[in-house]
């Protein structure tokens, strides 16, 4: 034996005696011991409940736009994915001369830098709309337009306000000769020979105004037929433009991924406490995903939720019970000469209710994606706030006719502000391809120039 | 061997109803029968429902095929058969107005233009007339 090793032990010995030693051994073991305590504190807080169940989960992931499907082709529009119909579209989209005073282009209402909305309760155009201007993004997902679903195609659609008196103010004819003057090329390359005009009063339409609507019954029905065939065209290209106006993830789609992922959040996708108990409400027992369900939070139907009568005096507005039979006549519908649609094709229309007292004073389940910073709300902008929105949900109140659908919540502040948390998280930016949504510069001066800026 | 694979299905369809049951508000009464067969209410038709694609989806138009048979195995063809139905909890109907397109032949009828645009319990009631009379039968759904 070497002395070394002997002195070492004795050494040890000596110290494993000490006091020293003794201190040192039962702060190991008290680290070691509040450790395994904390841990199993941890684990005891999260073990027995995770954040969502399992049906909870499979609720959030049809809530995400990862759910959402890709845009399917519109039969009636054989143009839709076209892209020299869209860029027409893009360009028809900001025409003021599109108009009967030469001042309103969709933009007017639709402003890019606003959601493609305009923040207001009425719409003013060349007059004021009945109802509140709805955003575009993610409507080509649609099966019916407007607030009552009187159209059943993004391009009928656009054909609405070019003709109305209070919107842009001019008529069919107009537009035609618009096309042929500053368009021509453009056109003739997607939708064939524009048919001669030479003979085609400068308005005429079937509009509200007598002298155009006159001017239109004297031209031959072969002509009328040439003229609205152009003219649904342009809702063609329009719609062709609107189709690339789609969503880009928001906080609460990437809060969701992540989630079901299971990997850790970050300060761009995590949830205050706030948010996660307005979610929690929103799906569960405030019953909003009855109707805002799927990724866009429309359930593409209509109903009646008791909003009250727009504060403005306006003629009775019954809804869905008005629509579905504008939509079912429709000159350009699904099942009209000017669709590409097969009659097969066109099963939403074919298979729409028609009649019953549901209908009355229904409207379109409205998309919530972006809703905290388009206010005002409803359909006449009737609501200044979320919460007025929220206190209307929890009160439920008698609708002004028809029968309202909900029932009272009974929620309380706290709640409905934890909603109101949840609802911001929907604030959902737009995708386009780049410069989609700016003013094209080929007509500034009225007259088309040739830039090409897309 | 079509009947035991019918009765697993069944079971399969059962066991996610009873799965997905907690998730709204108002629950369905406890004992509604999901089966996919069902007999007439006066006994005169068994009929059975077969979604396209066996899942019922949510918000999308889709076909059923409804099978119609005597209570002794014969097809029934060549009936007037009308669809309604709705959410008795929410107190609406369909969303939209379903109908029967085609007779298949061998008692199977093409239902077309089904649509549910919530989750929730559903019923769909099939009127059904021939020259002997009429009758009729309810289906429950849980989406
Ligand atoms: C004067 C303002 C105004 C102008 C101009 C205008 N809109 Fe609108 N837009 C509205 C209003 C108001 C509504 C809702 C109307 C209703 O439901 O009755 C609407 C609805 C829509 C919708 C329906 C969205 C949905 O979810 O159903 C689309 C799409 C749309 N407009 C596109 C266009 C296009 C394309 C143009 C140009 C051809 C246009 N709008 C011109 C105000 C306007
Ligand atoms: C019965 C179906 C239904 C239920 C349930 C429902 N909504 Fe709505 N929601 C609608 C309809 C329809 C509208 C448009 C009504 C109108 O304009 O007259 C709407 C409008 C809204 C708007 C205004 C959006 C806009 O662009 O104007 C918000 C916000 C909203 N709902 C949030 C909620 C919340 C939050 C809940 C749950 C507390 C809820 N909704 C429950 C059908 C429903
Ligand atoms: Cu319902």
């Amino acid at each position: 034996m070497s002395p070394r090793p002997n002195g070492f032990a004795r050494a040890l010995r000596r110290f494993r005696d000490s006091a020293a030693f003794a201190i040192l051994v039962s702060s190991i073991a008290g680290v070691i011991g509040t450790t395994a305590v904390s841990v199993a504190a941890a684990h005891g807080a999260q073990l027995p409940r995770p954040r969502w169940s399992a049906d909870e989960r499979t609720m959030l992931k049809s809530l995400s736009l990862t759910s959402l499907q890709p845009l399917a082709p519109d039969p009636s529009n054989r143009f839709g994915d076209d892209p020299r119909a869209a860029a027409l579209g893009r360009e028809l989209f900001f025409d003021t001369r599109l108009s009967g005073n030469g001042k309103v282009s969709c933009a007017t209402c639709h402003v890019p830098a606003q959601d493609l909305q305009d923040g207001t309760p009425l719409a003013h155009g060349v007059g004021t709309t009945a109802r509140r201007t709805m955003p575009i993004a993610g409507t080509a997902h649609n099966s019916w337009f407007f607030w009552d679903g009187r159209t059943d195609s993004q391009w009928a659609q656009a054909l609405g306000p070019l003709e109305s008196a209070v919107e842009h103010g001019g008529t069919r004819a107009q537009y035609a000769h618009v096309i042929a003057k500053h368009y021509r090329g453009e056109y003739e390359d997607v939708f064939g020979a524009l048919p001669s005009l030479v003979q085609v009063p400068r308005n005429a339409g079937p509009v509200a105004d007598n002298a155009a609507r006159g001017a239109w019954q004297r031209l031959p029905s072969t002509q009328r037929d040439e003229i609205s065939r152009v003219y649904a065209n342009i809702g063609k290209a329009i719609a062709a433009f609107e189709r690339r106006i789609e969503l880009a993830p928001s906080r609460f789609d990437r809060y969701v991924d992540t989630e079901l992922a299971g990997r850790p959040h970050d300060s761009t996708d995590v949830l205050s406490s706030n948010e996660e108990a307005g979610l929690r409400l929103f799906i569960g027992k405030a019953n909003c995903v009855n109707c805002h369900n799927g990724p866009l939070f429309t359930d593409n139907h209509f109903h009646n939720t008791g909003v009250p009568k727009s504060k403005l005096e306006l003629p009775v507005d019954s809804g869905r019970a008005l629509g579905v039979r504008q939509a079912v006549a429709g000159e350009f519908n699904c099942a009209s000469r000017y669709s590409d649609a097969k009659p097969d094709d066109c099963e939403e229309l074919t298979f729409a209710v028609t009649e019953g007292d549901e209908l009355v004073r229904a409207y379109k389940t409205p998309s919530l994606r972006s809703v905290a910073a388009r206010a005002p709300y409803m359909h006449a902008g009737q609501f200044a706030s979320l919460n007025e929105v929220l206190s209307h949900y929890n009160r439920a109140p008698a609708a002004p006719f028809g029968k309202s659908e909900l029932r009272p919540l009974h929620l309380s502040p706290t709640e409905l502000s934890q909603l109101a948390a949840f609802l911001q998280l929907l604030t959902t930016p737009i995708a386009t391809p780049k410069g989609w949504l700016e003013q094209p510069s080929t007509h500034v001066n009225g007259d088309k120039g040739h830039v090409n800026n897309y | 061997m079509q009947s035991i694979r019918r009765t697993y299905q069944l079971g399969i369809l059962a066991a996610v109803m009873l799965a997905t049951g907690c998730m709204m508000f108002a629950r369905p009464p406890k004992d509604l029968d999901y089966s996919r067969t069902r007999l007439s209410a006066a006994g005169a038709y068994r009929a059975t429902i077969r979604p396209q694609g066996d899942t019922i989806p949510q918000g999308k138009l889709h076909r059923w095929v409804l099978h119609l048979e005597a209570p002794n195995g014969t097809p029934i063809d060549g009936c007037q058969i009308t669809v309604d139905g709705g959410m008795p909890q929410h107190g609406h109907g369909l969303p939209t107005k379903p109908k029967v397109t085609r007779d298949l032949g061998n008692g199977d009828h093409l239902v077309d233009g089904m649509k549910f645009n919530m989750g929730g319990w559903w019923v769909v009631k099939f009127r059904i007339a021939t020259a002997t009379g009429s009758d009729s039968v309810v289906f429950n759904l849980k989406l």
